[in-house]
Protein backbone atom coordinates (compact mmCIF):
# COMPACT_ATOMS: atom_id res chain seq x y z
CA UNK A 1 0.00 0.00 0.00
CA UNK A 2 2.95 1.98 0.73
CA UNK A 3 4.77 1.52 -2.28
CA UNK A 4 1.12 2.41 -4.59
CA UNK A 5 0.90 5.86 -2.31
CA UNK A 6 5.13 6.45 -3.06
CA UNK A 7 4.58 5.35 -7.18
CA UNK A 8 1.43 7.59 -6.89
CA UNK A 9 3.30 10.40 -5.81
CA UNK A 10 6.36 10.16 -7.58
CA UNK A 11 4.90 9.55 -11.15
CA UNK A 12 6.22 12.29 -12.82
CA UNK A 13 10.06 11.05 -11.33
CA UNK A 14 9.33 7.50 -12.41
CA UNK A 15 8.72 8.84 -16.13
CA UNK A 16 11.65 10.75 -16.33
CA UNK A 17 13.73 7.84 -15.10
CA UNK A 18 11.86 5.35 -17.33
CA UNK A 19 12.74 7.45 -20.17
CA UNK A 20 16.27 8.00 -18.80
CA UNK A 21 16.14 3.60 -18.67
CA UNK A 22 15.03 3.18 -22.43
CA UNK A 23 17.44 6.48 -23.85
CA UNK A 24 20.50 4.26 -22.20
CA UNK A 25 19.16 0.78 -23.57
CA UNK A 26 17.48 1.92 -26.32
CA UNK A 27 20.63 3.85 -27.77
CA UNK A 28 22.97 0.76 -27.09
CA UNK A 29 20.95 -1.53 -28.43
CA UNK A 30 20.34 0.41 -31.56
CA UNK A 31 24.00 0.92 -32.25
CA UNK A 32 24.47 -2.94 -31.27
CA UNK A 33 22.21 -4.01 -33.79
CA UNK A 34 24.19 -1.59 -36.48
CA UNK A 35 27.41 -3.08 -35.53
CA UNK A 36 26.42 -6.82 -34.36
CA UNK A 37 24.10 -7.87 -37.56
CA UNK A 38 26.84 -6.78 -39.60
CA UNK A 39 29.58 -9.08 -37.90
CA UNK A 40 27.25 -11.59 -37.72
CA UNK A 41 26.44 -11.76 -41.48
CA UNK A 42 30.59 -11.14 -41.93
CA UNK A 43 31.73 -13.81 -39.77
CA UNK A 44 29.30 -16.46 -42.21
CA UNK A 45 32.55 -16.09 -44.33
CA UNK A 46 35.11 -17.81 -42.38
CA UNK A 47 34.50 -20.32 -39.37
CA UNK A 48 37.54 -19.79 -37.28
CA UNK A 49 36.67 -16.16 -37.16
CA UNK A 50 33.13 -16.93 -36.43
CA UNK A 51 34.71 -19.04 -33.10
CA UNK A 52 37.26 -16.22 -32.07
CA UNK A 53 34.18 -13.63 -32.19
CA UNK A 54 31.39 -15.42 -30.94
CA UNK A 55 33.83 -16.85 -28.24
CA UNK A 56 35.07 -13.39 -27.43
CA UNK A 57 31.56 -11.71 -27.41
CA UNK A 58 30.55 -14.67 -24.97
CA UNK A 59 33.76 -13.68 -22.54
CA UNK A 60 32.46 -10.60 -22.64
CA UNK A 61 28.64 -11.57 -21.67
CA UNK A 62 30.39 -13.56 -18.44
CA UNK A 63 32.03 -9.91 -16.73
CA UNK A 64 29.94 -9.11 -13.90
CA UNK A 65 28.00 -5.99 -14.81
CA UNK A 66 29.26 -3.55 -11.79
CA UNK A 67 33.03 -4.81 -12.70
CA UNK A 68 32.51 -3.58 -16.32
CA UNK A 69 31.61 -0.48 -15.28
CA UNK A 70 34.48 -0.45 -12.51
CA UNK A 71 37.02 -0.96 -15.88
CA UNK A 72 35.40 1.58 -18.13
CA UNK A 73 35.07 4.88 -15.67
CA UNK A 74 39.08 5.01 -15.50
CA UNK A 75 39.44 4.12 -19.79
CA UNK A 76 36.32 6.80 -19.99
CA UNK A 77 37.69 9.38 -17.89
CA UNK A 78 40.59 10.87 -20.21
CA UNK A 79 37.65 11.91 -22.45
CA UNK A 80 36.31 13.50 -19.30
CA UNK A 81 32.88 10.46 -19.40
CA UNK A 82 33.98 8.72 -16.56
CA UNK A 83 30.72 8.50 -14.92
CA UNK A 84 26.97 8.85 -16.36
CA UNK A 85 25.68 8.28 -19.64
CA UNK A 86 28.40 6.85 -21.72
CA UNK A 87 29.81 3.64 -19.72
CA UNK A 88 26.45 3.12 -19.23
CA UNK A 89 25.66 2.88 -22.95
CA UNK A 90 29.15 1.20 -23.94
CA UNK A 91 28.54 -1.66 -21.11
CA UNK A 92 24.76 -1.93 -22.75
CA UNK A 93 26.72 -2.25 -26.25
CA UNK A 94 29.11 -4.87 -25.13
CA UNK A 95 26.49 -7.10 -23.53
CA UNK A 96 24.34 -7.10 -26.51
CA UNK A 97 26.51 -7.86 -28.63
CA UNK A 98 26.36 -11.91 -28.12
CA UNK A 99 22.83 -12.46 -28.69
CA UNK A 100 22.65 -10.29 -31.64
CA UNK A 101 25.72 -11.66 -33.13
CA UNK A 102 25.21 -15.37 -32.48
CA UNK A 103 21.74 -14.94 -33.59
CA UNK A 104 22.65 -13.66 -36.77
CA UNK A 105 25.48 -15.98 -37.37
CA UNK A 106 23.17 -18.75 -36.66
CA UNK A 107 19.86 -17.53 -38.94
CA UNK A 108 22.55 -16.82 -42.02
CA UNK A 109 24.39 -20.34 -41.99
CA UNK A 110 20.95 -22.08 -41.14
CA UNK A 111 19.25 -20.63 -44.71
CA UNK A 112 18.97 -23.75 -46.92
CA UNK A 113 21.77 -24.42 -48.87
CA UNK A 114 19.30 -25.16 -51.86
CA UNK A 115 18.54 -21.53 -51.59
CA UNK A 116 21.74 -20.30 -51.62
CA UNK A 117 22.54 -22.15 -54.76
CA UNK A 118 19.62 -21.43 -56.40
CA UNK A 119 20.35 -17.66 -55.85
CA UNK A 120 23.67 -18.49 -57.38
CA UNK A 121 22.73 -20.62 -60.00
CA UNK A 122 20.14 -17.81 -61.10
CA UNK A 123 22.32 -15.01 -61.26
CA UNK A 124 22.23 -13.17 -58.32
CA UNK A 125 25.31 -11.31 -56.86
CA UNK A 126 26.40 -12.10 -53.60
CA UNK A 127 24.73 -8.77 -52.16
CA UNK A 128 21.95 -9.44 -54.07
CA UNK A 129 21.93 -12.91 -52.19
CA UNK A 130 22.17 -11.36 -49.18
CA UNK A 131 19.37 -8.62 -48.97
CA UNK A 132 16.96 -10.04 -51.10
CA UNK A 133 17.28 -13.59 -49.58
CA UNK A 134 19.22 -14.49 -47.12
CA UNK A 135 18.39 -11.20 -44.28
CA UNK A 136 14.84 -11.50 -45.12
CA UNK A 137 14.54 -15.24 -44.10
CA UNK A 138 17.08 -14.24 -41.33
CA UNK A 139 14.62 -11.88 -39.85
CA UNK A 140 13.23 -13.52 -37.32
CA UNK A 141 16.18 -15.40 -35.78
CA UNK A 142 17.54 -12.14 -35.52
CA UNK A 143 15.12 -10.19 -33.90
CA UNK A 144 14.92 -12.79 -31.20
CA UNK A 145 18.30 -12.01 -30.71
CA UNK A 146 17.92 -8.43 -30.38
CA UNK A 147 14.69 -9.01 -27.75
CA UNK A 148 16.78 -11.45 -25.68
CA UNK A 149 19.72 -8.43 -25.54
CA UNK A 150 16.55 -5.54 -24.91
CA UNK A 151 15.79 -7.78 -21.89
CA UNK A 152 18.65 -8.71 -20.59
CA UNK A 153 20.17 -5.33 -20.86
CA UNK A 154 17.05 -3.79 -19.24
CA UNK A 155 18.30 -5.62 -16.05
CA UNK A 156 21.98 -4.67 -16.08
CA UNK A 157 20.77 -1.12 -16.95
CA UNK A 158 19.71 -1.10 -13.16
CA UNK A 159 22.72 -1.55 -11.89
CA UNK A 160 23.90 1.34 -14.08
CA UNK A 161 22.35 3.80 -11.28
CA UNK A 162 25.61 3.07 -9.35
CA UNK A 163 27.87 5.18 -12.05
CA UNK A 164 25.66 8.03 -11.90
CA UNK A 165 23.43 6.80 -15.52
CA UNK A 166 20.15 7.46 -13.75
CA UNK A 167 17.68 5.17 -14.76
CA UNK A 168 15.32 3.24 -12.45
CA UNK A 169 18.17 1.54 -10.83
CA UNK A 170 18.07 4.58 -9.19
CA UNK A 171 15.20 3.69 -7.42
CA UNK A 172 17.36 0.39 -6.38
CA UNK A 173 19.84 1.77 -4.98
CA UNK A 174 18.35 4.27 -3.18
CA UNK A 175 15.88 1.90 -1.86
CA UNK A 176 18.61 0.19 -0.16
CA UNK A 177 21.03 3.13 0.95
CA UNK A 178 17.93 4.28 2.74
CA UNK A 179 16.63 0.55 3.57
CA UNK A 180 13.16 2.28 2.25
CA UNK A 181 11.25 -0.84 0.46
CA UNK A 182 9.05 1.51 -1.36
CA UNK A 183 11.54 2.70 -3.55
CA UNK A 184 13.23 -0.70 -4.00
CA UNK A 185 10.06 -2.19 -5.17
CA UNK A 186 9.21 0.54 -7.15
CA UNK A 187 12.29 0.23 -8.89
CA UNK A 188 12.19 -3.20 -8.95
CA UNK A 189 8.73 -3.73 -10.59
CA UNK A 190 9.46 -1.11 -13.05
CA UNK A 191 11.98 -2.90 -14.19
CA UNK A 192 10.61 -5.78 -14.38
CA UNK A 193 7.36 -4.27 -16.30
CA UNK A 194 9.72 -2.47 -18.33
CA UNK A 195 11.33 -5.63 -19.88
CA UNK A 196 7.93 -7.60 -20.45
CA UNK A 197 6.58 -4.69 -22.12
CA UNK A 198 9.52 -4.37 -24.44
CA UNK A 199 9.62 -7.68 -24.79
CA UNK A 200 6.00 -7.62 -26.08
CA UNK A 201 6.38 -4.77 -28.57
CA UNK A 202 9.47 -6.31 -29.97
CA UNK A 203 7.70 -9.10 -30.49
CA UNK A 204 5.39 -7.27 -32.29
CA UNK A 205 8.01 -5.49 -34.01
CA UNK A 206 9.58 -8.87 -34.89
CA UNK A 207 6.16 -10.46 -36.63
CA UNK A 208 5.85 -7.00 -38.78
CA UNK A 209 9.13 -7.47 -40.29
CA UNK A 210 8.98 -10.98 -40.94
CA UNK A 211 8.52 -11.94 -44.46
CA UNK A 212 4.72 -13.22 -44.52
CA UNK A 213 6.27 -16.45 -46.68
CA UNK A 214 8.32 -17.12 -43.78
CA UNK A 215 6.10 -16.45 -40.21
CA UNK A 216 5.25 -19.93 -38.70
CA UNK B 1 23.19 -24.89 -78.88
CA UNK B 2 25.43 -26.35 -76.17
CA UNK B 3 28.84 -27.59 -76.87
CA UNK B 4 31.57 -28.84 -74.61
CA UNK B 5 34.86 -29.56 -75.41
CA UNK B 6 37.54 -31.41 -73.33
CA UNK B 7 35.51 -30.03 -70.22
CA UNK B 8 37.61 -31.39 -67.17
CA UNK B 9 37.11 -30.74 -63.36
CA UNK B 10 39.89 -31.86 -61.12
CA UNK B 11 39.41 -31.46 -57.33
CA UNK B 12 42.06 -31.44 -55.17
CA UNK B 13 41.04 -32.96 -51.89
CA UNK B 14 43.16 -33.51 -48.98
CA UNK B 15 43.60 -37.30 -50.45
CA UNK B 16 45.14 -35.90 -53.61
CA UNK B 17 43.91 -34.85 -56.66
CA UNK B 18 39.95 -36.10 -57.54
CA UNK B 19 39.07 -35.97 -61.40
CA UNK B 20 35.23 -35.10 -61.58
CA UNK B 21 34.84 -34.79 -64.95
CA UNK B 22 37.41 -36.13 -67.42
CA UNK B 23 38.14 -34.47 -71.35
CA UNK B 24 33.69 -34.67 -71.52
CA UNK B 25 33.31 -33.87 -74.98
CA UNK B 26 29.40 -33.96 -75.84
CA UNK B 27 26.58 -31.47 -77.74
CA UNK B 28 23.23 -30.69 -77.25
CA UNK B 29 20.85 -28.46 -80.19
CA UNK B 30 18.56 -26.58 -80.01
CA UNK B 31 14.93 -28.28 -79.05
CA UNK B 32 16.86 -31.03 -77.75
CA UNK B 33 17.04 -32.48 -74.29
CA UNK B 34 19.91 -34.26 -73.31
CA UNK B 35 19.72 -36.47 -69.76
CA UNK B 36 23.11 -37.27 -68.20
CA UNK B 37 23.18 -40.37 -66.52
CA UNK B 38 25.13 -42.57 -64.06
CA UNK B 39 25.87 -43.56 -60.13
CA UNK B 40 26.50 -41.24 -57.91
CA UNK B 41 29.98 -39.00 -57.95
CA UNK B 42 30.01 -40.17 -61.58
CA UNK B 43 30.52 -36.52 -62.93
CA UNK B 44 26.91 -35.80 -64.16
CA UNK B 45 25.91 -33.23 -61.94
CA UNK B 46 29.52 -31.54 -61.77
CA UNK B 47 29.44 -31.34 -65.60
CA UNK B 48 25.99 -29.82 -65.71
CA UNK B 49 27.44 -27.07 -62.50
CA UNK B 50 30.52 -26.15 -64.96
CA UNK B 51 28.03 -25.38 -67.52
CA UNK B 52 26.77 -22.19 -65.59
CA UNK B 53 29.85 -22.13 -63.66
CA UNK B 54 28.67 -23.01 -60.22
CA UNK B 55 31.87 -25.23 -60.19
CA UNK B 56 34.51 -23.35 -61.84
CA UNK B 57 36.15 -26.17 -65.19
CA UNK B 58 40.14 -26.91 -64.35
CA UNK B 59 39.98 -26.96 -68.33
CA UNK B 60 38.08 -27.22 -71.34
CA UNK B 61 35.32 -24.95 -73.39
CA UNK B 62 31.79 -24.59 -73.10
CA UNK B 63 30.05 -22.85 -76.20
CA UNK B 64 26.60 -22.03 -75.78
CA UNK B 65 25.10 -20.45 -78.75
CA UNK B 66 28.68 -20.11 -80.73
CA UNK B 67 30.12 -18.09 -78.13
CA UNK B 68 32.90 -19.03 -75.73
CA UNK B 69 31.17 -18.62 -71.87
CA UNK B 70 35.00 -17.73 -70.72
CA UNK B 71 33.62 -14.27 -72.59
CA UNK B 72 30.96 -13.58 -70.21
CA UNK B 73 30.79 -12.19 -66.59
CA UNK B 74 29.79 -15.43 -64.51
CA UNK B 75 26.58 -13.19 -63.11
CA UNK B 76 25.10 -12.08 -66.33
CA UNK B 77 26.09 -15.61 -67.83
CA UNK B 78 23.85 -17.85 -65.62
CA UNK B 79 21.10 -14.95 -65.52
CA UNK B 80 20.65 -16.64 -69.38
CA UNK B 81 20.86 -19.71 -68.30
CA UNK B 82 17.90 -21.28 -66.86
CA UNK B 83 18.21 -23.65 -63.66
CA UNK B 84 15.90 -26.08 -61.87
CA UNK B 85 17.69 -28.18 -58.94
CA UNK B 86 16.05 -31.10 -57.10
CA UNK B 87 15.35 -29.02 -53.81
CA UNK B 88 13.48 -26.78 -55.84
CA UNK B 89 14.81 -23.50 -53.73
CA UNK B 90 11.62 -21.23 -54.06
CA UNK B 91 12.24 -18.26 -51.98
CA UNK B 92 10.30 -18.39 -49.22
CA UNK B 93 9.80 -15.07 -48.38
CA UNK B 94 8.61 -14.47 -51.96
CA UNK B 95 5.02 -14.96 -53.42
CA UNK B 96 4.97 -17.14 -56.49
CA UNK B 97 4.98 -14.07 -58.80
CA UNK B 98 7.97 -12.61 -57.14
CA UNK B 99 9.62 -15.89 -57.35
CA UNK B 100 9.10 -16.21 -60.95
CA UNK B 101 10.32 -12.49 -61.54
CA UNK B 102 13.41 -13.14 -59.74
CA UNK B 103 15.58 -12.96 -63.20
CA UNK B 104 13.57 -10.81 -64.83
CA UNK B 105 13.67 -8.26 -62.16
CA UNK B 106 17.35 -8.83 -61.80
CA UNK B 107 17.72 -7.95 -65.76
CA UNK B 108 16.15 -4.92 -65.26
CA UNK B 109 12.33 -5.73 -67.04
CA UNK B 110 9.67 -3.54 -66.93
CA UNK B 111 7.57 -4.44 -63.81
CA UNK B 112 4.56 -4.52 -65.68
CA UNK B 113 5.89 -6.60 -68.24
CA UNK B 114 8.03 -9.14 -65.98
CA UNK B 115 3.81 -9.83 -63.92
CA UNK B 116 2.19 -10.49 -67.43
CA UNK B 117 5.08 -12.70 -68.07
CA UNK B 118 4.58 -14.50 -64.48
CA UNK B 119 0.72 -14.71 -65.26
CA UNK B 120 1.63 -16.22 -68.84
CA UNK B 121 3.92 -18.78 -66.89
CA UNK B 122 1.44 -19.94 -64.15
CA UNK B 123 -0.91 -20.86 -67.24
CA UNK B 124 1.59 -23.04 -69.19
CA UNK B 125 2.28 -24.66 -66.12
CA UNK B 126 -1.28 -25.09 -65.61
CA UNK B 127 -2.10 -23.67 -62.64
CA UNK B 128 -4.35 -20.69 -62.26
CA UNK B 129 -2.82 -17.34 -61.89
CA UNK B 130 -5.18 -15.97 -60.05
CA UNK B 131 -4.97 -18.76 -57.49
CA UNK B 132 -1.56 -19.00 -57.20
CA UNK B 133 0.46 -15.89 -58.26
CA UNK B 134 0.08 -14.06 -54.46
CA UNK B 135 0.39 -17.46 -52.87
CA UNK B 136 4.19 -18.24 -51.05
CA UNK B 137 5.53 -21.04 -51.58
CA UNK B 138 4.65 -22.98 -48.32
CA UNK B 139 1.18 -22.57 -49.45
CA UNK B 140 2.12 -25.33 -52.45
CA UNK B 141 1.98 -28.95 -52.58
CA UNK B 142 5.72 -30.66 -53.78
CA UNK B 143 4.39 -30.76 -57.19
CA UNK B 144 2.92 -27.28 -57.64
CA UNK B 145 6.49 -25.81 -56.07
CA UNK B 146 7.92 -28.15 -58.97
CA UNK B 147 6.18 -26.84 -61.77
CA UNK B 148 6.54 -22.76 -60.12
CA UNK B 149 10.43 -23.94 -59.99
CA UNK B 150 10.50 -24.72 -63.80
CA UNK B 151 8.63 -21.45 -64.27
CA UNK B 152 11.19 -19.60 -62.52
CA UNK B 153 13.71 -20.89 -64.99
CA UNK B 154 11.53 -20.37 -68.08
CA UNK B 155 10.78 -16.77 -66.81
CA UNK B 156 13.27 -14.63 -68.73
CA UNK B 157 13.02 -17.43 -71.58
CA UNK B 158 16.57 -18.23 -71.68
CA UNK B 159 17.78 -20.58 -74.80
CA UNK B 160 19.26 -23.14 -72.42
CA UNK B 161 18.20 -25.16 -69.38
CA UNK B 162 19.79 -27.17 -67.12
CA UNK B 163 18.14 -29.31 -64.80
CA UNK B 164 19.51 -31.31 -61.71
CA UNK B 165 17.11 -34.25 -61.32
CA UNK B 166 14.33 -31.95 -60.95
CA UNK B 167 11.46 -34.08 -60.38
CA UNK B 168 13.66 -36.51 -57.85
CA UNK B 169 11.83 -35.47 -55.11
CA UNK B 170 8.30 -35.58 -56.43
CA UNK B 171 6.15 -38.48 -55.46
CA UNK B 172 6.11 -41.23 -58.90
CA UNK B 173 2.20 -40.46 -60.09
CA UNK B 174 3.19 -36.54 -59.69
CA UNK B 175 6.65 -37.03 -61.49
CA UNK B 176 4.95 -39.36 -64.39
CA UNK B 177 2.38 -35.91 -64.77
CA UNK B 178 4.68 -33.02 -64.64
CA UNK B 179 7.46 -35.02 -66.87
CA UNK B 180 4.37 -34.61 -69.31
CA UNK B 181 4.07 -31.33 -68.63
CA UNK B 182 7.44 -30.51 -69.31
CA UNK B 183 8.19 -32.64 -72.78
CA UNK B 184 4.80 -31.01 -74.17
CA UNK B 185 6.35 -27.58 -72.74
CA UNK B 186 9.52 -28.15 -74.47
CA UNK B 187 7.64 -29.37 -77.80
CA UNK B 188 6.69 -25.81 -77.83
CA UNK B 189 9.52 -23.72 -76.84
CA UNK B 190 12.41 -25.67 -77.89
CA UNK B 191 15.27 -24.78 -75.35
CA UNK B 192 18.18 -27.06 -75.25
CA UNK B 193 17.71 -29.15 -72.09
CA UNK B 194 20.47 -30.74 -69.85
CA UNK B 195 19.04 -33.05 -67.31
CA UNK B 196 20.68 -34.67 -64.63
CA UNK B 197 18.80 -38.29 -63.51
CA UNK B 198 19.86 -41.48 -62.08
CA UNK B 199 15.93 -42.63 -63.18
CA UNK B 200 17.05 -45.07 -66.62
CA UNK B 201 13.15 -44.80 -67.18
CA UNK B 202 12.94 -40.82 -66.78
CA UNK B 203 16.12 -41.17 -69.23
CA UNK B 204 14.10 -43.15 -71.76
CA UNK B 205 10.99 -41.19 -71.60
CA UNK B 206 12.44 -37.33 -71.82
CA UNK B 207 16.01 -37.50 -73.43
CA UNK B 208 16.88 -37.69 -77.36
CA UNK B 209 20.06 -37.86 -76.05
CA UNK B 210 21.72 -39.84 -73.08
CA UNK B 211 25.07 -39.06 -71.41
CA UNK B 212 26.68 -42.20 -69.81
CA UNK B 213 29.03 -41.50 -66.97
CA UNK B 214 31.37 -43.16 -64.71
CA UNK B 215 34.28 -42.07 -62.72
CA UNK B 216 34.19 -38.50 -64.58
CA UNK B 217 34.05 -39.93 -68.08
CA UNK B 218 31.60 -39.76 -70.67
CA UNK B 219 31.29 -43.65 -71.09
CA UNK B 220 28.21 -43.26 -74.07
CA UNK B 221 26.68 -40.24 -75.87
CA UNK B 222 24.07 -41.81 -77.66
CA UNK B 223 19.91 -42.12 -78.29
CA UNK B 224 17.96 -43.51 -76.06
CA UNK B 225 17.73 -46.52 -78.19
CA UNK B 226 21.04 -46.84 -79.37
CA UNK B 227 22.39 -46.70 -75.61
CA UNK B 228 19.57 -49.67 -74.47
CA UNK B 229 19.48 -51.41 -78.02
CA UNK B 230 23.92 -51.40 -78.49
CA UNK B 231 25.40 -50.82 -74.66
CA UNK B 232 28.85 -49.24 -75.73
CA UNK B 233 30.00 -51.57 -72.56
CA UNK B 234 29.72 -53.96 -69.79
CA UNK B 235 28.81 -51.03 -67.14
CA UNK B 236 26.57 -49.76 -69.52
CA UNK B 237 24.31 -52.62 -70.08
CA UNK B 238 24.20 -53.02 -66.28
CA UNK B 239 23.42 -49.95 -65.52
CA UNK B 240 20.60 -49.52 -68.06
CA UNK B 241 19.25 -52.75 -66.73
CA UNK B 242 18.82 -56.43 -68.04
CA UNK B 243 15.27 -56.13 -69.21
CA UNK B 244 16.68 -52.95 -71.60
CA UNK B 245 15.00 -54.18 -74.67
CA UNK B 246 11.89 -53.70 -72.32
CA UNK B 247 12.64 -50.33 -71.75
CA UNK B 248 12.16 -49.75 -75.32
CA UNK B 249 9.14 -49.96 -75.68
CA UNK B 250 8.31 -46.74 -74.35
CA UNK B 251 10.21 -45.36 -77.22
CA UNK B 252 8.30 -46.80 -80.10
CA UNK B 253 5.10 -45.67 -80.99
CA UNK B 254 2.89 -48.34 -81.78
CA UNK B 255 2.25 -46.71 -85.52
CA UNK B 256 5.87 -47.94 -85.57
CA UNK B 257 5.36 -51.55 -85.49
CA UNK B 258 2.00 -52.55 -87.74
CA UNK B 259 1.92 -54.83 -90.36
CA UNK B 260 1.06 -52.83 -93.44
CA UNK B 261 -1.93 -53.53 -96.01
CA UNK B 262 -4.85 -54.30 -93.25
CA UNK B 263 -7.73 -55.94 -94.68
CA UNK B 264 -10.92 -54.47 -93.17
CA UNK B 265 -14.59 -56.46 -93.46
CA UNK B 266 -17.81 -54.10 -93.47
CA UNK B 267 -21.10 -55.72 -91.21
CA UNK B 268 -22.83 -56.07 -94.38
CA UNK B 269 -20.44 -57.90 -95.73
CA UNK B 270 -20.93 -61.68 -96.03
CA UNK B 271 -18.76 -64.27 -93.96
CA UNK B 272 -17.58 -65.89 -97.15
CA UNK B 273 -15.68 -62.84 -97.92
CA UNK B 274 -14.52 -62.01 -94.41
CA UNK B 275 -13.22 -65.93 -94.73
CA UNK B 276 -11.33 -65.18 -97.91
CA UNK B 277 -9.94 -62.48 -96.92
CA UNK B 278 -8.56 -64.09 -93.77
CA UNK B 279 -7.03 -67.20 -96.13
CA UNK B 280 -5.69 -64.10 -98.21
CA UNK B 281 -3.56 -62.08 -95.65
CA UNK B 282 -3.02 -65.46 -93.56
CA UNK B 283 -4.64 -63.75 -90.83
CA UNK B 284 -7.37 -65.88 -87.96
CA UNK B 285 -8.77 -62.42 -87.15
CA UNK B 286 -10.12 -59.67 -89.32
CA UNK B 287 -11.39 -56.68 -87.83
CA UNK B 288 -14.96 -54.88 -88.73
CA UNK B 289 -15.25 -51.24 -89.33
CA UNK B 290 -17.93 -49.30 -89.59
CA UNK B 291 -18.87 -46.03 -92.27
CA UNK B 292 -16.58 -43.64 -90.87
CA UNK B 293 -13.53 -46.37 -90.73
CA UNK B 294 -13.63 -46.76 -86.85
CA UNK B 295 -12.88 -50.81 -85.75
CA UNK B 296 -16.36 -51.80 -84.64
CA UNK B 297 -15.70 -55.89 -83.80
CA UNK B 298 -13.57 -58.54 -85.12
CA UNK B 299 -14.74 -61.87 -86.79
CA UNK B 300 -12.44 -65.14 -86.43
CA UNK B 301 -11.73 -67.33 -89.04
CA UNK B 302 -13.11 -70.52 -87.22
CA UNK B 303 -16.58 -68.64 -86.86
CA UNK B 304 -16.64 -67.16 -90.77
CA UNK B 305 -15.58 -70.37 -92.33
CA UNK B 306 -18.05 -72.62 -94.07
CA UNK B 307 -21.22 -70.58 -92.52
CA UNK B 308 -23.77 -68.31 -94.11
CA UNK B 309 -24.55 -64.50 -92.65
CA UNK B 310 -23.08 -61.21 -92.73
CA UNK B 311 -20.81 -60.52 -90.48
CA UNK B 312 -22.49 -57.85 -88.89
CA UNK B 313 -24.33 -61.09 -87.30
CA UNK B 314 -21.48 -63.16 -86.30
CA UNK B 315 -18.56 -60.11 -85.07
CA UNK B 316 -17.36 -60.13 -81.45
CA UNK B 317 -16.21 -57.09 -79.91
CA UNK B 318 -12.83 -55.99 -79.12
CA UNK B 319 -11.57 -56.16 -76.24
CA UNK B 320 -8.98 -53.05 -76.54
CA UNK B 321 -7.95 -50.43 -79.38
CA UNK B 322 -4.60 -48.43 -79.41
CA UNK B 323 -3.68 -45.07 -80.60
CA UNK B 324 -0.90 -44.74 -83.64
CA UNK B 325 0.96 -42.63 -80.76
CA UNK B 326 0.87 -44.56 -77.75
CA UNK B 327 4.12 -46.36 -76.89
CA UNK B 328 4.34 -50.05 -77.21
CA UNK B 329 4.38 -50.44 -73.36
CA UNK B 330 1.09 -49.44 -72.95
CA UNK B 331 0.45 -51.77 -75.77
CA UNK B 332 1.80 -55.11 -74.61
CA UNK B 333 0.06 -53.90 -71.75
CA UNK B 334 -3.22 -54.12 -73.06
CA UNK B 335 -2.18 -56.94 -74.76
CA UNK B 336 -1.74 -58.94 -71.35
CA UNK B 337 -4.28 -57.39 -70.05
CA UNK B 338 -6.82 -58.63 -72.15
CA UNK B 339 -4.71 -62.55 -72.76
CA UNK B 340 -5.13 -61.24 -76.84
CA UNK B 341 -1.94 -61.46 -79.33
CA UNK B 342 -3.12 -58.64 -80.86
CA UNK B 343 -4.81 -55.10 -81.14
CA UNK B 344 -6.20 -53.06 -83.41
CA UNK B 345 -4.63 -49.50 -83.88
CA UNK B 346 -6.90 -46.33 -84.38
CA UNK B 347 -5.38 -43.12 -85.38
CA UNK B 348 -6.00 -39.54 -83.94
CA UNK B 349 -10.10 -39.56 -85.34
CA UNK B 350 -10.88 -43.26 -84.29
CA UNK B 351 -10.43 -44.65 -87.61
CA UNK B 352 -8.70 -47.93 -88.00
CA UNK B 353 -5.15 -48.09 -89.42
CA UNK B 354 -4.07 -51.39 -88.85
CA UNK B 355 -3.11 -54.82 -86.64
CA UNK B 356 -0.58 -54.48 -83.48
CA UNK B 357 0.20 -58.12 -83.36
CA UNK B 358 2.78 -59.17 -80.77
CA UNK B 359 5.23 -60.63 -83.70
CA UNK B 360 5.36 -57.48 -85.34
CA UNK B 361 6.39 -55.88 -81.84
CA UNK B 362 9.80 -58.78 -81.68
CA UNK B 363 10.21 -58.08 -85.29
CA UNK B 364 10.47 -54.48 -84.82
CA UNK B 365 12.47 -54.36 -81.80
CA UNK B 366 14.42 -57.08 -83.11
CA UNK B 367 15.28 -55.08 -86.41
CA UNK B 368 18.54 -53.27 -84.54
CA UNK B 369 19.96 -57.02 -83.40
CA UNK B 370 20.05 -58.67 -86.72
CA UNK B 371 23.12 -58.24 -88.52
CA UNK B 372 22.84 -55.79 -91.64
CA UNK B 373 22.94 -58.06 -94.29
CA UNK B 374 19.74 -60.76 -92.52
CA UNK B 375 18.16 -57.28 -91.90
CA UNK B 376 18.62 -56.71 -96.04
CA UNK B 377 17.61 -59.93 -97.05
Amino acid sequence: MDTLIFIQENLDTLTARTIEHLAIVGVAVGLAILSGVPIGIAITQNKRVADAVLYTASMIMTIPSIALFGVLIPVLSHIGQGIGYAPAVIAVLLYSQLPIIRNTYTAITNVDPALREAARGMGMTAWQRLFRVEIPIAVPVIMAGVRMAVVINIGITAIAAYIGAGGLGTFISRGISQTDPRQLITGALAVSLLAIAADFVLLWLQGRLTPKGVRA
Amino acid sequence: MIKLENLTKIFETPSGPVTAADHVNMDVAEGEICVLLGPSGCGKTTTLKMINRLIQPTSGKIIINGKDTDAYDTVELRRTIGYVIQQIGLFPNMTVEENICVVPDLLGWDKVKSRKRAAELLETINLDPGTFLKRFPKELSGGQQQRVGVARALAADPPVMLMDEPFGAIDPINREVIQDEFLKIQKRLGKAVMFVSHDIDEAVKMAHKVAIFRGGKLEQFDSPDNVLAHPANSFIADFVGGDRTLKRLRLVTAGRALATGAPVVHAADSLDKAAGLMKEHGRETIVMVDQQGAPRGFVRLEIAQGRKGTVGEFHGALPATIGMQEDLRTAVSLMFMHDVSWLACVDADGAFRGYLTQRGITHLLGETYRPATQAAA
